[in-house]
Order: structure tokens, then C-alpha cells, then sequence
């Protein structure tokens, strides 16, 4: 048998010692910082500034080991089982709060609009009228104009399904061994994806400074701004790990049958691409 | 070629690293990527960790002895009731579950080691860190979280200074979970040797699989529910605020839609636990297999489907209230042919009586009667007397302490020759386990009663009739508490030697036949199966 069909076991590992090094710093100066301690900011700068070393630091050998072919097809297997797995639990994360959005529209506003005779609701709201959008009998956060499907989202729609499109021929370009347009589609899809986080943060100032939506606007705001934003967040770190694919083919990585990193890239790229659909459709549309 | 030549002739070929040892000094368990290594500091860490939570569980009792205030306040009571379940399940249960997967599935399916070294190692740490900041909440201002380990808004977001650690405690546990998990999913999809088909795995791998894949499924629907709490305590979000137009009731459905599987996640490695040790002592096949495994996977599929069943007081729907009853005692099906499978593979077996076989039998028998108790709490009018009473808690620890307490001890005896290459002291061990089951018995029986008689649960203080069975099933768990620092004697002196008896490779009689790890060497050297065996033990038809 030869070397390099043993899979490989690195000796040890520092990197993920420092990585929840960085996790724990963040976190707790998050928590002071909540709690309003004096602590929390710096103690949570810290933290990030370990964590964002740790991340360059692992995914920088991560990078030098595969490119010096130390991981066999047994490997490049586990690597993939674990993006796929990941991606799954991503599924579940966001299934909360598409759930929380059916049970709010469905169940709790109208069971508060008095369905299903319950008593308590209507003594204590007896005026309540259901309705989507709302922000509950208390009209907790103000009048509010709810986000309309056709500006912004719509043109967001449109960059993230391109990007998708110019991701797969970035990988067809990779397959048939044509760098440049691997480079070009990579270039496309980071650009795309960098737009729609630009569009996203002018409808978010659009809806704070001129609709009075915000995260306090009742459960309208609430759902909206958790689930548009948890989906931009993805949005960000997608288009960064993108970069860092992009960055890594212009120094000639990846061969048409060695390139977890770009299909992890690209799984994950379309995964936040088929979440905005349903958020378009049920926060948007709906 | 059989697995043991396989084995001593590791070191001839292959990759570099596969033959070094340990690094040197305390490091080593620092930056470890073995999976014995980090298996190791999983149990030792959970063994910890469930003398914390017992500590816990013994200043209830104490406080819970005689009616009346004696030692604690209120908020403290309720702080260490909800501590004392976290700690428990997050800290000692799941993590002693993933240490026996770090440990065994390799060696059982003839890997290596696990698929994601690195990311091995840091799955142990954050669990450090997260319960870490778990702990810091008791030493702030307002003390830890008293609202119960489930934390219900609106009760949960009058925790003082402690709400945010809790929370972010939640997630760093649910993302070291989430990473075991997939750890071992992909160990098990991608390491197996090339002969170990699926149907040819040992059973507790293939539990392991199963609460793999719960794990990756509801720890981030824990983590969204614990977030939103965090919202709507500091971002002014509505989710669990009827104000707003959100619902409290909301957070319960998330909660045991994350809750129900997570029993599960705590109970099928310990029916694996079973269904490895049982025919060893019974000296036969392991009864029904394939019924096990599919089994297994009912009882996981059924895990999400049930879940409003923690909630039959809260105001459902009829129709909810009947869904839930219903689906809910399905699961009695493939639980009996579990039950029923473990009874007829000891059936007239050639059965011996060590320690890891007398937890065993304690456990098909004690959990049973947990079982039966869930039966009868699913059934919704009946539910509307037992909930939140004391039942329910005699109910979930008879299927937490004689079941997943039992196997994993039984897990211990059971592998510990393996694992040291010393032989535990079996008096002792026997005498752990007599006074382990009588009693935890003692500690817990009692409580049906007084929930029976109405006496609630999370109450530091109680009326006067509850006295007599409130005494005794203290007295109970001092002795229960008492007899676990047996166990701690065995492991250290295990460690350390044990009887001085030198223990074969097969350990047990015939052991060979029931599974890889018994054909390697005791203690099992550093590195095992670098090229994959060719034989594989079949424990079954």
C-alpha cells in the first residue's frame, strides 16, 4: 500500500484549541456587553481578532496539506459528509424561524384576533382584528409599513439566482480545465453576492428611517428582520468563503478532480441561494 | 490476514504519522487528535461533571428531607434544580455517550481513527467552554437560571445578569454537539472496513448513527429558540410576547421539538450499551438484530412527532391533544421489541453475573418500568393529574439513572480491561452495583407516590403529608449518592492497576466473536487497525 492511500490523521492540532479560545472570549464579552458591563466590548474584540487569526491560520494549512496531496479520495469523502451534514443542520437553524413565521400567521395571530374561542384573549384585547402584517394588540413599535415584495427583494432575487448561475459555470470551467473562466465566474458570483448584501442594507436603512419597521415592530419585525438578517449573515460569510476560493484559484489551485473547498463553497452558495426563495415567497410575497 | 497480524505489523509502512505516540507531557491532551485520547477526556470530563450535577441533586434532597426551609433559599432550590438538569444532561450524559462513540465506533468498525481529527479535538474543548460558562452563571449577580432546565419565557427572561452566559452557553454546546455528531456520522458512513457492511455493524454503532443524525437535526433548533429568547430579552423582538403578536406556548413547541429527540439522544447509545453487553454474558447472538436496528430507527423517526406531549396543559387544540396521545404511544411498539429482544437473548444463554452484566439486567428491568410510567403519562386526560407533578420526575430518572447512568457504568466495567489492560476490582464492583439499584429504587419509587398525591415539582418546600416518602427518598439518594464514590475508587485504581491481573485480549470469555475491539491488544496500543482488518466478527445471524 502505498503512502498516500493511508488516510491521513494529523499528530495534533492547535489551531481548534485557539479557535474555542476565541469562541469563549467573544461570547462572554458579548454577554458582559449585554449585561452592560465596561468589559464586554474590548473582551469581545479580542475574542473576534483570535477567532479571525484562528480561521486564517486553519484554513491556511487546511490549504497547504490538500495542495501538497496528503488527502487521499477517503478524505476528500469525509470532508464532503461533513459539509453536507453541516449544511443540513444550516437547514435546521433556519426551519425555526420559517416555523415560527407559520405558527405566528396561522395559530397565535389569530387565536389573539379571538379564534377558537379563547376566553382570555378576549378580555384582555377584546378590539384586536388579525391581520398580516401585524405587531399584536399592544402595537408594540409603532405604526409600521410592512416591506413590499417588488423593489429591492425582487432585484435581490434576481443577483442571487445569477450568482448561482455564474457559480455553476465557474465550476464548469473548473471541470473542463479553463482557468479564466473559472477566475471570471468566481469574480461574478463574489461580485453578485457582495450586491446583494449592499441592496439588503439599503432596504434595511429604507425600513428604519422611512417605514418605522424595525426588530421591535411586533412579530412583523420580529420574523422579518430575524429571518432576513440571519440569511444575510450567511449571505456575507458565503461570499467571503467564495473570496477566499477565488483568491486561492488565481494561485492555481484546485484540479478538476481535486477541489473540496470550491464544492463546499458552491453547496453552501446555493443552500443561502434556495433560502432566500422561500424567504422571498413566505416573508415577501405572502 | 486477520485484524490482530494487521495490527502488530502497523508500523512497517504507511504514512509517517501513524506511528508516532503520544506527545510528551501534559500537551498532549491539549492538542490530542487520537480518538482514544479525546475519548478518554469526554469520560473523565463527564465523570466530573456528574459528581457536580450529583452535588446538585444532593442539596435538593437535603433541602427536600423535612417540610419547611432548612438549608437553602427558594431562588437557590430552583437555581440547582435547573442546574442540576443541565449539567446532567449537557455535562455528563451526552458527553459520556460521545466519549464510549470517540473510543469504540472506530475500533469497531475497524478504522483508523475518526474522519474529522481536528475538528475532534475542538468539539471537546467548546463543550469545555460551554460548560464553563454555564457554571460562571452560578457565582452572578441574580444567581444561575432558576426557571427550569427548559427555559419557558416569560419566566426564563427575569434571569438576572446570568440570561446571556446561559444562552451562549446553550450554543456553544449545541455546536460542540453538532460537530461530534457529525464526526461520528461520517466515521461511521465513510471508516468502516471494507467487508463491514451496514447489517454487519455492531449495534451500539449503529445507535450511535441514529443519535448522530437526531443531534445535527435538533441542536440548532435549540439554538434558535435560546436566541430568540436572547432577542426578545435585549432587541426588543415579540417572538414569545402575546403583546407583540408572538406566543410564550411558541417557545414550548421549539423547546420539545429540540426536547423529545433529545431523550432520545440520551437513550439509544445506551440501548447500543445493552445490546453489546448482553450476549457476551448470555454467550449468544444478539436475539432479533435487524428488528434492533430498525427499531432504533422507528423510536428516532417517532422522537419527532411526539413532542406536544410535554405540553398537554397548556391549552392545545382537541385534536392536538389526540395527535400527540396517540403518536405518542406508538412508541411503545418498537420499544417492547427492544425490550422483548434483550429478554430473549438472555433466554436459556449460558449467563455469568459481572458487574457490567448485573447493570445490565438492573437497566432492561428498571428501564421497563420508566417505560411503563411514560405510557401511562401519555395518555392526556390522565396527564392532566400527573403533569408537573412529582411523577413525571420518578418517570424521566427511572429512564435517565438505572438506564443511561446504568449503561453507561456497565460501559465502563465492561470495556475499562480494554481500555487500561487492568482488571477492575469485581467485589467492589458488585458491591457498586447492589447498592446502586437498591438504592436508586429507594430514591426514586417514592416519588410516583407523592406525585400521585399531588406534591408538584421544582418546590423547595412541601405539605406536611408529603413528609414520610420525602424522607425515605432522601435517605435513598444520600446512599445512592454515597455508593458512586465506588465507582470514582474503581476507576482510579483501575487506572492504576487494578487487581494486577493480567487481562487477555479478549477479556471476556469468547468476547472475540462479539466484536473488533476484542481482538486487539490490552491496554489497545496508541494507534489500531492503520490498514483496515479483513475478518470480521459477526455478533449475529
Amino acid at each position: 500500500m502505498s503512502t498516500n492511500n493511508a488516510y491521513y490523521i494529523p499528530h495534533k492540532a492547535t489551531w481548534p484549541v485557539m479557535a474555542t479560545a476565541g469562541l469563549l472570549t467573544t461570547l462572554a464579552g458579548f454577554a458582559n456587553y449585554l449585561n452592560g458591563s465596561s468589559i464586554g466590548s474590548p473582551l469581545m474584540m479580542l475574542g473576534f481578532a483570535i477567532f479571525i487569526v484562528m480561521v486564517a491560520g486553519w484554513f491556511t494549512l487546511q490549504a497547504t496539506e490538500s495542495e501538497s496531496g496528503m488527502y487521499n479520495h477517503g478524505v476528500g469523502v469525509s470532508y464532503r459528509m461533513g459539509m453536507m451534514w453541516f449544511i443540513f443542520s444550516e437547514v435546521m437553524f433556519f426551519a425555526v424561524f420559517f416555523g415560527t413565521l407559520w405558527y405566528t400567521r396561522n395559530l397565535s395571530v389569530p387565536w389573539l384576533g379571538g379564534e377558537g374561542a379563547k376566553v382570555a384573549t378576549k378580555l384582555l384585547w377584546s378590539n384586536y382584528t388579525a391581520t398580516w402584517p401585524t405587531n399584536g394588540p399592544g402595537n408594540v413599535g409603532g405604526h409600521f409599513e410592512p416591506m413590499g415584495a417588488f423593489g429591492l427583494p425582487f432585484v435581490n432575487t434576481l443577483l442571487l439566482l445569477s450568482s448561482g448561475v455564474t457559480c455553476t459555470w465557474a465550476h464548469h470551467g473548473l471541470l473542463a480545465k479553463k482557468r479564466d473562466q473559472l477566475i471570471k465566474g468566481l469574480i461574478a458570483t463574489v461580485g453578485l453576492g457582495f450586491l446583494f448584501v449592499l441592496c439588503q442594507a439599503f432596504e434595511y436603512h429604507e425600513a428604519y428611517t422611512e417605514m418605522g419597521l424595525t426588530l421591535g415592530s411586533g412579530i412583523y419585525g420580529s420574523t422579518f428582520f430575524m429571518l432576513t438578517g440571519f440569511h444575510g449573515f450567511h449571505v456575507c460569510v458565503g461570499a467571503i468563503i467564495l473570496s477566499v476560493v477565488l483568491f486561492r484559484s488565481a494561485k492555481g489551485h484546485f484540479t478538476p478532480e481535486n477541489h473540496f473547498a470550491f464544492e463546499a463553497a458552491a453547496w453552501y452558495w446555493h443552500f443561502v441561494d434556495v433560502v432566500w426563495l422561500g424567504l422571498f415567497v413566505f416573508v415577501y410575497l405572502m | 490476514m486477520s485484524a490482530v497480524t494487521a495490527e502488530h505489523d502497523h508500523d512497517d509502512h504507511h504514512h509517517d504519522d501513524h506511528s508516532h505516540g503520544p506527545e510528551k507531557g501534559w500537551l498532549r491532551w491539549v492538542v490530542t487528535t487520537n480518538h482514544k485520547d479525546i475519548g478518554t477526556l469526554y469520560l473523565l470530563f463527564a465523570l466530573a461533571m456528574f459528581f457536580v450535577g450529583g452535588t446538585m441533586a444532593m442539596i435538593i434532597r437535603a433541602e427536600l428531607f423535612e417540610p419547611g426551609m432548612q438549608f437553602v433559599d427558594p431562588q437557590f432550590f430552583n437555581s440547582m434544580t435547573t442546574m442540576h438538569a443541565l449539567v446532567m444532561v449537557f455535562g455528563a450524559v451526552m458527553p459520556a455517550f460521545v466519549g464510549l462513540a470517540n473510543w469504540m465506533v472506530p475500533m469497531m468498525i475497524g478504522a483508523p481513527d475518526m474522519a474529522l481529527p481536528r475538528m475532534n479535538n475542538m468539539s471537546f474543548w467548546l463543550l469545555v467552554a460551554g460548560v464553563l460558562l454555564l457554571a460562571s452563571t452560578l457565582f452572578m449577580e441574580g444567581g444561575a437560571p432558576a426557571g427550569g432546565w427548559t427555559l419557558y419565557p416569560p419566566l426564563v427572561l427575569q434571569t438576572g445578569k446570568a440570561l446571556p452566559f446561559a444562552i451562549f452557553s446553550v450554543h456553544l454546546l449545541g455546536v460542540s454537539s453538532i460537530m461530534g455528531a457529525i464526526n461520528i456520522v461520517a466515521t461511521i458512513l465513510n471508516m468502516r472496513a471494507p467487508s463491514m457492511s451496514l447489517m454487519k455493524m455492531p449495534m451500539f454503532v449503529w445507535t450511535w448513527l441514529i443519535t448522530g443524525f437526531l443531534l445535527i437535526a435538533i441542536m440548532p433548533v435549540f439554538a434558535g429558540a435560546v436566541t430568540m429568547l436572547l432577542t426578545d430579552k435585549f432587541f426588543h423582538t415579540s417572538f414569545f410576547d402575546a403583546a407583540g403578536g408572538g406566543d410564550p406556548v411558541l417557545y414550548q413547541h421549539i423547546f420539545w421539538f429540540f426536547g423529545h429527540p433529545e431523550v432520545y439522544v440520551m437513550i439509544l447509545p445506551t440501548f447500543g450499551v445493552a445490546s453489546t453487553i448482553i450476549p457476551v454474558f448470555a454467550r449468544k447472538p444478539l436475539f432479533g438484530y435487524s428488528s434492533m436496528v430498525y427499531a432504533t430507527a422507528a423510536i428516532a423517526f417517532l422522537s419527532f412527532i411526539v413532542w406536544a406531549h410535554h405540553m398537554f396543559t397548556v391549552g392545545m387544540p382537541i385534536s392536538g391533544e389526540l395527535y400527540f396521545m396517540y403518536a405518542t404511544m406508538l412508541i411503545a411498539i418498537p420499544t417492547g421489541v427492544k425490550v422483548f429482544n434483550w429478554t430473549a437473548t438472555m433466554w436459556k444463554g449460558a449467563m455469568t453475573f459481572e458487574t457490567p452484566m448485573l447493570f445490565s439486567i438492573a437497566f432492561v428491568v428498571l428501564f421497563t418500568l420508566g417505560g411503563f410510567t411514560g405510557l401511562m403519562m401519555s395518555i392526556a386526560p390522565a396527564d392532566f393529574q400527573y403533569h408537573d407533578s412529582y411523577f413525571i420526575v420518578a418517570h424521566f430518572h427511572y429512564t435517565l439513572v438505572p438506564a443511561s447512568i446504568f449503561m453507561l457504568m456497565a460501559a465502563g466495567y465492561y470495556w475499562m480491561p480494554k481500555w487500561t489492560g487492568h482488571m477492575y476490582n469485581e467485589k467492589i464492583g458488585q458491591l457498586h452495583f447492589w447498592l446502586s439499584t437498591i438504592s436508586v429504587n429507594i430514591l426514586f419509587f417514592p416519588q410516583h407516590f407523592l406525585g400521585l398525591a399531588g406534591m408538584p415539582r421544582r418546590i423547595p418546600d412541601y405539605a406536611i403529608q408529603f413528609s414520610d416518602w420525602n424522607m425515605i427518598s432522601s435517605i435513598g439518594g444520600f446512599i445512592f449518592g454515597a455508593s458512586q464514590l465506588l465507582f470514582l475508587y474503581i476507576v482510579v485504581d483501575t487506572i492504576k492497576g487494578g487487581t494486577g491481573e493480567k487481562v487477555t485480549d479478549e477479556v471476556w470469555e469468547d468476547a472475540h466473536k462479539h466484536g473488533l475491539e476484542w481482538t486487539l491488544p490490552s491496554p489497545v496500543p496508541y494507534h489500531t487497525f492503520s490498514t483496515p482488518p479483513t475478518v470480521i466478527p459477526c455478533d449475529h445471524d
